[in-house]
């Protein structure tokens, strides 16, 4: 078989990418798509380490980050989560319509 | 074929580093199968100890002095019915019991049993023993959800959050640890755990006694955390009998049940080999720059074969203690033979070549054996915390306090 | 140590990657995809350990399988979801949705075809045995202020955290 190249690797991040983009836009229970914001920034994470091994260690180091961004976008997320389903009693994303209650 | 095995032994790198996939996997049993005997050992010593701490006698009919209790322990779990609950996730509640007993073994690669006596040797050692024994709070969870049932799901929700605060303190004092391995003309740490032990043998000092009480503290942290790590007593909450009957695995029983108790007795060793690892020195004789010398080598390389020997002397006074009776004749020639094969083991340490292979895996057995008595003792001795002075204690007491010995750490580091 | 199998490894990894991402977005159980979504992770932590990255491997498998996942376990036992998964699950805009991600996915294969030349060469040494130390040397210099700002966002969001939970502030 041909040898595995960066390319191969750029690939499975898209596809893991566009199956977080479908997650997000068809879903309806949040912590399914938060979930699906995980796969994302995961696909970007696999890019970026996958060109690291092109152009150094720059991309790591933004893998890094981009998993601590990943963690404070999940507390701060799943918080939101937790105070909308005490107020609504539903985690549907089509059932947050009211900016006020 | 044969210069591929022999080729390995005259090397000086783990088998995983020489890329020597026969000696790995010889490895690999020899550990998996060590630490299946240790976990047998505990078993038998825990329920005796903690028998002669409360003035009792313990297991004492299977077998002299119920040697073969846990043998027939796991006979009896094999063969129970194994029950699962109607109302359970069939799948998430078979894969709980693997996924905490794969988390608990695959920890086991990186420990350091000697300087080329472990599977492998990576790059980033402790931080993949820290990740990957955290994956056991997963099949915490998911023993307790799948379960289906209020006692494991409240079990399971303590557990993730005792296990989750206090792998914050211990993360910290493992890194002020980290930090002393740095102290080199380079300025260059490392993580990995062989590197870890080589780093205290250049500064001539087990980190426990680095910069006096700082070592010390992070020590003491880390001793704390991983008691709540691993849910003994006393921060046994996740599994407190007397309110929660059994925590997450109350609807667990037969061999799943065990496969539970397995990894749980794994994850305990394991956390000791760190902490044996990160702070006292791991494979080192005691006193390696103080007692010098060819003498005190000979002397302290002789000490694994006395303490097998008097094992035996033990076994034999077992044997001379026995009640004369003729009931008791099978236990009395057991016991016999158990003393003979101690001493047998006694004499072949003696020998030179295995003499100086076995040493460094004698001194990292012997401390994890502190650590393991030491939860025993813990749980003798100590009442169970409440769910709120838990969290309180992991928090705001253990968390500043190991920032704080973080920092101090750091500018002993750049001032000495 | 020369790497053995790579071919076999990859094709494994990323298949495993890719289908625990079908489940994620598949299954009624929020639970299921929760830990379809680790099975996930740990194969990706895999794919980076390929790519000489030992050090986010470790980060992924402590940071993401053992923290952030253990949180998403945590809320869908806090959150009862017994009712969601009865409920239909997909929303009402479900086909455009897909459409656009289908058009974005040939987006990328079109860029993937067009330029696959580029992504080909230029592969540089990879440095297995101080991966850690440089990527310490190299957020601590290079990376200073973004690190800074990044241990910032940390502290917002637990106080964010905090303060969307509590029930009276």
């Amino acid at each position: 078989m041909a040898p595995i190249t960066t390319l191969h690797y750029l690939v499975v991040a898209a596809a893991l990418f566009i199956l977080g983009v479908i997650g997000v836009l068809t879903r309806r229970n949040v912590v399914i798509i938060l979930m699906s914001i995980e796969l994302i920034l995961n696909a970007v994470n696999l890019n970026l380490v996958a060109f690291s091994r092109m152009w150094g260690l720059h991309g790591q180091v933004f893998a890094i980050f981009v998993i601590t961004d990943a963690a404070a976008e999940a507390a701060v997320g799943l918080g939101i989560l937790i105070a909308f389903f005490r107020n609504k009693e539903t985690v549907n994303m089509d059932e947050v319509d009211l900016l006020k209650w | 074929m044969l210069d591929y095995i022999t080729s390995y032994l005259s090397s000086n790198t783990t088998p995983g580093q020489a890329g020597n996939v026969f000696w790995a996997l010889v490895y690999i049993m020899v550990v998996f199968g060590g630490v299946s005997v240790a976990v047998m050992a505990m078993n038998w010593l825990e329920r005796k100890a903690l028998a002669h701490f409360q003035i009792r006698l313990g297991p004492m009919r299977v077998g002299p002095h119920g040697l073969l209790q846990p043998i027939a322990d796991a006979i009896k779990l094999l063969t129970k019915e194994d029950i699962v609950p109607s109302e359970a996730d069939k799948f998430v509640f078979w894969l709980a019991p693997l996924i905490i007993l794969c988390a608990s073994f695959t920890v086991y690669i990186v420990v350091p049993f000697g300087p080329t006596h472990a599977i492998t040797d990576l790059n980033i050692g402790i931080l993949f023993m820290l990740g990957v024994s955290s994956l056991s709070v997963l099949g915490v969870v998911m023993a307790g959800w799948a379960s289906n049932s209020h006692y494991p799901l409240i079990g399971a929700l303590r557990s993730s959050a005792q296990m989750i605060s206090y792998e914050v303190a211990m993360g910290l004092a493992v890194v002020s640890a980290i930090l002393m391995t740095s102290l080199n003309a380079t300025g260059t740490g490392t993580l990995s755990m062989i590197g870890i032990v080589q780093a205290q043998q250049s500064q001539q000092m087990w980190f426990l006694f680095k910069f006096f009480p700082l070592g010390f503290i992070a020590f003491g942290i880390f001793a704390i955390a991983m008691v709540a790590e691993t849910n003994r007593a006393p921060f046994d909450l996740p599994e407190a009998e007397s309110e929660l009957t059994a925590g997450f695995h109350t609807e667990y029983s037969g061999l799943r049940w065990s496969l539970f108790m397995l990894g749980e007795y794994a994850a305990m060793i394991a956390v000791s080999s760190i902490a044996v690892t990160l702070w006292v020195g791991g494979w080192m004789r005691p006193f390696p720059n103080w007692l010098t010398g060819e003498t005190w080598d000979l002397v302290f390389s002789l000490i694994p074969g006395f303490l097998f020997l008097g094992l035996a002397f033990i076994a034999f006074i077992g044997v001379a203690r026995m009640p004369k009776h003729p009931y008791f004749r099978v236990q009395t020639i057991g016991l016999a033979g158990f003393g003979a094969v101690l001493g047998l083991i006694g004499l072949v340490l003696f020998a030179p070549p295995v003499r100086d292979r076995i040493q460094d895996i004698f001194w990292f057995c012997a401390k994890v054996a502190v650590f393991m008595y030491l939860y025993i003792w813990y749980r003798a001795t100590f009442p169970r915390y409440r769910f709120d002075q838990l969290m309180r204690v992991g928090w705001k007491v253990l968390l500043p306090v190991s920032i704080g010995v973080l920092i101090l750490t750091a500018i002993m580091g750049v001032l000495f | 140590m020369q790497p053995v199998a790579t071919t076999f490894f990859f094709y494994f990894l990323s298949g495993i990657t890719v289908l625990s991402g079908i489940l994620v977005i598949t299954r009624n159980n929020a639970v299921h995809s929760a830990l379809a979504l680790i099975l996930g992770l740990l194969a990706q932590a895999g794919l980076y350990l390929m790519l000489y990255a030992p050090f986010v491997a470790g980060v992924q498998i402590i940071l993401y399988a053992g923290g952030i996942m253990v949180l998403f376990l945590f809320v869908i036992m806090l959150v009862n979801l017994e009712r969601a998964q009865k409920e239909e699950q997909f929303n009402k805009q479900w086909l455009v949705g897909l459409l656009a991600a289908v058009a974005l996915g040939g987006l990328l294969f079109a860029v993937y075809v067009k330029g696959g030349t580029l992504f080909t060469e230029h592969i540089a040494q990879p440095v297995e045995n101080s991966n850690t130390q440089q990527i310490g040397v190299m957020l601590y210099g290079n990376y200073m202020f973004a690190f800074e700002i990044a241990s910032l966002l940390l502290l917002v969001a637990i106080i964010g955290a905090v303060v969307m939970a509590k029930k009276r502030i």
